[in-house]
């Protein structure tokens, strides 16, 4: 196995030394004037205290809480129904909490419905994007919040002003719009994931909340959200950004929170953990090791029969104090999708 | 985004013919239809001679405008509410009781008759804003609450109006409205080359013309595709999906109401039957109309288109000398074409095909 010193160090808060790319030092020097940041003991601009959130018997959350701070992102991650989503919806409005209660900027606020927060300058991109197939991109932008000239009860949607600014908005996410009138079921995944994030970029003026945004996204297109994330920070909106790619939420977190079953099981400010320790936190860490331990062997029974492979691939030791451990999470592809 | 990837993507955009275009408007199927329908009763018309009479002449053009007029209002109303993703079925029996309010206010109990089509508007709008409520609050599919409705309504017509006059009909209603200058803004009508317009085809033109106006013009328009697409995805980015709803229920409710106010004015009598089946004629024309059934799509203009296709055939049978008893066949038939049309051109319009 190689040792973290001479592999490529996919990331500046790996624990293990290696040579900063300037550009990154760059930005970690930049974001320490910032006023953000880990350190940051400014006001949460929205914080969730002590949050329990019940589906029937089904507890979704207990106990629970959570804070962004102006200039900051916070990356929530967890492993599949850890409730995330969950959180993330009572912070936008859409589900009341059971009980704990929400502030922003310190002040208690009650967020009785998407628009509410929507009007506080919380705006979301929701896992399952919350767009309608039978719309054109336009439409889909500005559903809920449009643009409209004249007045009086003549006051008309301003389609033409939608579709520009629609157009516009998504090319800055590296998206070209043909026709701001197609329906967005006719978009492909990816093209759907960025129109609304474009939207939530558009209309997010204190805060922006990311449901696994970059699930749907090819490598050029999730580099360009994350680099979005990165500029909403800079103009100090707080983030709160899902995701379930360590790769993803490493370079841009200045905060980890993780839950798991609902509750939660940490909370790190960026440098106190690496790549492997959050892998491992957020549930992944034993599965994916286990998986390279499996790899690995098959790689080096590249020479034997395939029927001899399939039988030592069953005989790999599974449990986790089997020496697997050293193998490097790091190497493998990312979890997410 | 490098001038290279833009030249690229923009490549991507082909010309297509305008006549694909008009196929990707949701109403185009309607329109099709409307002209294929008329040509039919056109042509048999001719094929009978009937040059300048019945089907092709004034007359019977302002007959059955008249009777597209009728369901076309409702038809607006309605394909509003079926885009939202709800169903009235109450429409039908709202005319009746509607009919039989205003005619009870206006000859049992002497109200004069302005105050009266208010008080019946205001009955309407009442009815239908608890629609919504009701819908809303016990999350029963619209269908079966405004299907309670219907019955409510048309039982309580009888029952009420039996009670007070102990008949079914209320008439005499023209003695007491002649001469009111309120009452010509539902009854006028004109003659133009021999043939009698009734002031109800502005009414309707009016209808969908605001119906249409509102639907892809304004941001109500946009709620009301938002809240038929997906409930969920509407309220997530901030729309008030329970006003849209309420609104709406009260505007099908208003449109049978306003039918109720113009039949009853215009033909001196209210009668508890009248409107009978009308819920249904209005979701033929709304469907015909390139309406989609589930919600989230669709056209108030081509409910017009809808009503026409409904009023040409059920005269038109009739001018071309088909028993009537034919009619119900040719409009089911009709129903079942559009839908298979319209579903259709919408699979080639969304792109997936
Ligand atoms: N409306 C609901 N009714 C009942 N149970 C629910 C509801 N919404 C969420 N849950 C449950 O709450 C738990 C948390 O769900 P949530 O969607 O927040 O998970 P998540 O962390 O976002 O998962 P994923 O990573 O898969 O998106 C799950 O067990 C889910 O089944
Ligand atoms: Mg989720």
């Amino acid at each position: 196995m190689t040792s973290p010193n001479d592999r490529q160090p996919p990331f500046p808060h790996d624990t293990a030394p290696f040579t900063m790319p300037a550009e990154t030092a760059e930005r970690i020097s930049a974001y320490g004037t910032q006023g953000g940041g880990p350190e940051s003991t400014a006001t949460p601009v929205l914080e969730a205290r002590d949050i329990s959130k019940y589906f029937g018997r089904v507890i979704a959350l207990e106990h629970v809480s959570l804070s962004v701070r102006p200039g900051e992102v916070n990356c929530l991650l967890g492993d599949n129904g850890a409730g995330k989503s969950t959180l993330i919806k009572t912070l936008s409005g859409v589900h009341p909490p059971d009980s704990g209660s929400l502030l922003m900027d310190g002040q208690s606020v009650v967020l009785g419905s998407p628009r509410d927060a929507l009007d506080r300058g919380i705006a979301t991109v929701y896992q399952d994007l919350a767009v309608l197939p039978l719309m054109s991109i336009s439409r889909n932008f500005f559903v809920g919040s449009e643009p409209t000239t004249g007045f009086g009860p003549f006051k008309q949607f301003d389609v033409a002003r939608a579709g520009k600014i629609a157009t516009d908005q998504m090319l800055e996410i590296g998206i070209q719009v043909r026709d701001p009138g197609q329906l967005v079921g006719t978009l492909s995944g990816g093209e759907r994931q960025t129109l609304a994030i474009a939207r939530a970029e558009y209309f997010g003026a204190r805060v922006l909340i990311l449901d696994e945004p970059t699930s749907a996204l090819g490598v050029k297109e999730a580099a360009i959200v994350l680099r979005h994330v990165i500029r909403a920070r800079a103009k100090g909106l707080g983030v709160i950004f899902i995701t379930h790619n360590v790769q993803h939420a490493l370079p841009v977190g200045d905060r980890f929170t993780i839950l798991s079953h609902g509750r939660l099981a940490g909370e790190f400010v960026r440098g106190q953990v690496g790549q492997d320790e959050l892998l491992r936190l957020m549930g992944g860490g034993e599965e994916l090791a286990e998986l390279a331990a499996e790899l690995d062997k098959l790689m080096h029974a590249d020479a034997r029969t395939i029927e001899e492979v399939a039988v030592s691939a069953e005989a790999v030791p599974t449990s986790p104090d089997a020496p697997v451990t050293e193998v490097e999470a790091g190497e493998l592809p990312p979890p997410g999708p | 985004m490098t001038a290279a990837t833009t030249t690229a993507e923009g490549e991507r955009l082909r010309r297509v013919s305008p006549l694909r275009l008009f196929f990707s408007r949701p109403e185009s199927g309607a329109i099709a239809g409307a002209v294929i329908v008329f040509l039919i009763f056109g042509v048999l018309s001719a094929l009978r001679g009937d040059i300048g009479k019945g089907f092709l002449s004034i007359q019977g053009a302002a007959s059955y405008l008249e009777v597209t007029a009728q369901v076309g209002i409702l038809g607006a109303a309605v394909s509003l509410l079926m885009i939202a993703g709800e169903f009235d079925l109450s429409v039908g029996s709202m005319i009746g009781a509607a009919g039989l309010l205003l005619g009870l206010l206006i000859v049992q109990w002497g109200v004069p008759p302005t105050i009266a089509i208010i008080l019946t508007f205001a009955f309407a709008l009442a009815v239908g804003a608890f629609n919504g409520w009701l819908r809303i609050k016990t999350g029963l599919p619209s269908f079966l609450v405004t299907l309670g409705m219907l019955l409510i309504l048309r039982g309580a017509g009888i029952g009420f109006t039996r009670a007070i006059t102990s008949q079914t009909i209320v008439s005499g209603i023209t003695d007491k409205t002649a001469g009111d200058p309120i009452v010509q803004l539902f009854t006028a009508k004109v003659t133009i080359a021999g043939g009698d317009f009734k002031i109800i085809l502005l009414w309707w033109v009016a209808a969908v013309v605001v119906a249409t106006w509102v639907l892809t013009r304004t941001r109500f328009g946009n709620w009301i595709f938002s809240v038929g697409g997906s409930e969920q995805a509407a309220r997530y980015v901030g729309v008030p999906v329970n006003r849209v709803r309420i609104i709406l229920f009260m505007t099908t409710a208003g449109s049978a109401c306003l039918l109720a106010v113009i039949q009853v004015l215009s033909f001196g009598s209210a009668d508890v039957l009248r409107g009978t089946n009308k819920e249904f004629e209005a979701i033929i024309t709304a469907v015909v109309g390139g309406t989609l059934l589930t919600g989230g799509y669709g056209s108030a203009l081509g409910s017009a288109f809808g009503a026409f296709i409904l009023g040409t055939t059920q005269l038109g049978i009739n001018f071309v000398g088909i028993n009537s008893d034919w009619y119900q066949v040719v409009l089911g038939t009709i129903l079942l074409l559009a839908v298979l049309v319209n579903t259709y051109l919408l699979r080639r319009a969304s792109g997936a095909r």
